[in-house]
């Protein structure tokens, strides 16, 4: 029986990262299987959103290197999407205007499984017909807002940087029932390179019994480099069993 | 043949998303300013201020007021449009909604035009309620050939909102944005201030020909726009 090594969608190689004389990340190696979903655990200052907004291409690292779906990240714009901690959303404008404005600026091609802003929306537990401008949200609404706009952005590789901070837990365990789902959503592609596509997840949290159905593997930082990693398929027998029927 | 039309289809696709997403940002930026006003309404007031208390404190005659008025005019609405200028990127960084256009497909350039073309509606807006009032307070009326006015204003305008948009957004990472735009603006656009503040005395006087000065603001715009949109990329990514 041959064994082939997953695709690999993202990948960091011995990277540091410095701010001035403090090292965000120290001498990271770490892969994300295509279709693979990740939950990063670890203290405030341990690396995480560091290490999301490398892969979102947003900074660049001191040494080492990062590579997404094998280039560097800014070469794949269209297949990363990037949640953070703030709603990266206009205040004055509502939040159908929002999407409809960052989904314009995406230039889909062609068919998207999300279903364009309004559904996104709808999706998230949002009213589309809601004139109101982002502003005048609470915290969790404009949370979810933000994931509407980075699910309607058809990503193959999801960044989520403490998605479930100021949502409660109704609404947080709406977020990763949904975001279980958008794994199943069908990538496009051509049919060459359909094994190679699937829709990856990497999500940081301090609240890991939210996320725990996303966490196949779950990594945990300390000090800018990983100190354990757990997958699921090693802690839990049964469950890994259950996955593979 | 095929192969030389099927380029140009490219080519033409290629601009035709580029100048819609010109025209998205720009539509967006003038939605913006009209649901929060902040950036017009701090430059009239700025704008309208200066051109009131040069006036009470000149007291000029007609001669003299032609002489002076251009120097005015240009330096009340360069200060004026400092203050649209460091606003319009400010909405940018609120919400980190400038992570989300570093990563997205669209062309960078085509954010700056966006905004760039905003700033210049917003400062021309600001010029069409200036004017009368500065013909009034100042008891202008051109001796030279008033149209060319026309060609002056928006040439001038635009030599001080592409180079003030990019270097406003170059100053955004910045702790003294605010402080940086003036001290990097004012000596970068001073030919452009000396072609503007030449061209409109000229007409108001009638003493020179402004067709040179006119020409060295087109020149200026045509350079300066070309480096500002080739070198907006490095200036929107860098860390």
């Amino acid at each position: 029986m041959s064994c082939v090594p997953p695709a690999m969608a993202a990948r960091l190689d011995v990277v540091s990262k410095l701010y001035g004389n403090f090292a965000a990340l120290r001498k990271l190696s770490v892969e994300f299987a295509v279709g693979s979903s990740t939950v990063v655990l670890g203290d405030n200052g341990a690396g995480k959103s560091t290490l999301l907004r490398m892969l979102a291409g947003l900074i660049a690292p001191t040494r080492g290197t990062v590579s997404v779906f094998g280039a560097e990240p800014k070469r794949h714009r269209r297949r990363i999407a990037y949640m953070s901690h703030e709603a990266m959303l206009y205040d004055e404008l509502s939040a159908l205007e929002n999407l409809r404005y960052f989904a314009r600026l995406q230039a889909q091609r062609g068919d998207c499984a999300c279903g364009g802003p309004e559904r996104s929306l709808r999706a998230v537990g949002l009213d589309p017909s809601l004139k109101r401008p982002v502003g005048q949200y609470s915290q969790g609404m404009r949370q979810r807002a933000s994931l509407a706009r980075v699910l309607q952005a058809d990503p193959e590789l999801l960044l989520l940087d403490e998605p479930f901070s100021n949502l409660d837990v109704d609404s947080a365990r709406h977020m990763v029932e949904l975001l279980t789902e958008f794994r199943t959503w069908p990538v496009m592609g051509t049919a060459d390179d359909q094994a190679l596509r699937g829709r990856t997840i990497i999500l940081t949290t301090h609240q890991a019994h939210l996320a725990e159905p996303l966490a196949e593997t779950t990594l945990t930082m300390r000090g800018g480099t990983v100190a354990s990693t757990i997958s699921r398929s090693a802690a839990d027998p049964d469950q890994a069993k259950e996955d593979a029927r | 043949m095929s192969r030389v039309l099927n380029d140009l289809r490219q080519d033409l696709s290629r601009a035709r998303s580029y100048f819609g997403h010109v025209f998205l940002h720009l539509q967006k930026d003038l939605r913006l300013e009209w649901r929060s006003r902040d950036s017009v309404v701090g430059m009239l007031f700025f704008a309208l201020l200066v051109v009131i208390i040069f006036s009470l404190a000149f007291d000029p005659t007609a001669a003299i007021s032609r002489q002076i008025a251009g120097g005015i005019l240009w330096v009340a609405l360069l200060f004026a449009s400092f203050t649209a200028l460091n606003q319009s990127w400010t909405r940018e960084q609120r919400n980190r909604v400038l992570e989300a256009h570093r990563m997205s497909p669209a062309s960078p350039s085509a954010l700056f035009l966006g905004k760039a073309l905003a700033n210049l509606i917003f400062v021309s807006f600001v010029e069409l309620i200036l004017a009368p009032l500065f013909l009034i307070f100042y008891n202008l009326h051109a001796l030279g050939e008033g149209w060319k006015m026309l060609i002056v204003m928006p040439l001038g305008t635009w030599a001080l909102v592409c180079n003030g948009t990019f270097f406003a957004a170059m100053g955004l990472r910045t702790r003294n944005r605010e402080l940086l735009l003036p001290l990097i603006l004012v000596p970068i656009s001073l030919p452009a201030l000396m072609g503007m503040m030449q061209a409109t005395t000229a007409i108001l006087t009638g003493e020179f020909d402004p067709g040179l000065w006119i020409r060295l603001l087109i020149a200026y715009n045509i350079a300066f726009t070309t480096v500002c949109l080739l070198l907006f990329d490095a200036v929107l990514c860098a860390e």
